[in-house]
């Protein structure tokens, strides 16, 4: 059987993530291509819909990244989005999902290595987690088996 | 405004089973504002159904709508094209709009998503307590604008009673003492006469204990 190889939706903010993202390549990081990066004027603009949509649609795991506390450009943005990430575990797990599907971390603009780091973690715990239950690839296969 | 809490997941979908096609209605009166029943409210519950019965192989239409209000026959009417498409309705409205929605249409199951907990406000974003019980009888004006009815954990009349202690009740010492706080307050507001008055007991026949009740404006009526 091929490896699985997880979707990840990676929200992220314009004035960190998505600059270390940027900061990554520069310095020709390697890491995954499992992530999908959305762009976003900040972490804060995240609610659980976007979240549960992407869960919806077939993503495998989320993560958001916002900057480091008190760095925010809108002030307390990624301040607010943690707690909201936080309460889609509990959502998740209402459903039948392991909260660890979803997580929010902090980085800077300048912490290229970081978001290869975060970028690598999270496609392994993905791996280690399996296929999500609505991921349609993997879930006509298992049906198949069965 | 009316505060509401969701229902347990598994409560509802219980509710849900053998139903195929499903209206999803939110309401954009008091449940909205207390995050509970509004507009993103019914994406991430529907979106929540969506996934757990995808998940079991078992997958549910869901039409998301929401209406200004659930509790007013005009608001009720706007969904009067969905309602015989779909198996049933899950109302994310208190308890009196989905018992409006019940009544408007007799066809279809009505299914209520929250529970209906309380009269109160914010005290921030996300935070509510109760403060009115509708008792039918307001006796702020006495009280110093503190309801002794919702604040006292006893509804108590004319002072604290003995389990109060350091300000707090004895139900659980996060609670603030209801009577203390009216007794500061009348104390603040140089009142302390009113303490001294008397209140007789209540009516209760203004609050539940005489029935369903009802307000008419005979101006309105036609």
């Amino acid at each position: 059987m091929e490896e699985f190889e997880p979707i990840i939706v990676a929200f992220c903010c314009h004035y960190c993530a998505y600059g270390a993202a940027d900061l990554a390549g520069s310095m020709r990081l390697n890491y995954p291509t499992n992530i999908r990066v959305i762009r976003l004027p900040c972490s804060g603009k995240v609610t659980p819909v976007f979240i549960l949509r992407a869960f919806e649609k077939g993503a495998d795991g989320v993560y958001v990244a916002g900057c480091m506390e008190g760095d925010c450009h809108f002030i307390h943005g990624n301040l607010v989005s943690k707690p909201r990430v936080l309460y889609v575990k509990k959502l998740l797990q209402e459903v039948g999902l392991e909260p660890e599907r979803v997580d929010f971390f902090n980085m800077s603009a300048a912490m290229g290595p970081r978001f290869a780091e975060v970028a690598r973690e999270f496609t392994e715990r993905i791996k280690q987690l399996g296929p999500s239950p609505l991921n349609k690839k993997y879930r006509k296969k298992s049906d198949q088996a069965a | 405004m009316v505060v509401g809490e969701r229902k347990p997941f598994e409560e509802i979908m219980k509710m849900l089973e053998g139903h195929k096609k499903v209206m999803v209605l939110g309401c954009g009166g008091c449940v909205t504002v207390c995050l509970t029943g509004g507009q993103d409210a019914v994406r991430v519950l529907s979106s929540q159904i969506r996934m757990a019965r995808d998940k079991d192989g078992n997958p549910i239409e869901i039409i998301e709508k929401t209406v200004e209000r659930q509790c007013d026959p005009e608001y009720v009417d706007q969904v009067q094209e969905i309602v015989p498409d779909v198996d049933a309705v899950l109302s994310m409205a208190c308890g009196a709009g989905v018992q409006f929605m019940a009544e408007r249409y007799t066809k279809t199951p009505l299914y209520p998503a929250l529970n209906t907990t309380f009269v109160g406000g914010s005290v921030k974003e996300g935070y509510y307590v109760e403060r009115c019980q509708t008792c039918g009888e307001c006796k702020l004006a006495y009280t110093g604008g503190i309801c002794p009815i919702a604040r006292c954990s006893k509804s108590l009349l004319n002072g604290p009673c003995g389990g109060s202690t350091k300000g707090k009740c004895e139900i659980d010492p996060n609670v603030d003492c209801g009577w203390q706080l009216i007794l500061d307050r009348l104390r603040d507001l140089d009142q302390m006469d009113r303490y001294e008055q008397i209140l007789e007991i209540a009516d209760w026949r203004t609050s539940r204990d005489g029935g369903p009740r009802k307000m008419i404006r005979e101006d309105f009526q036609r």
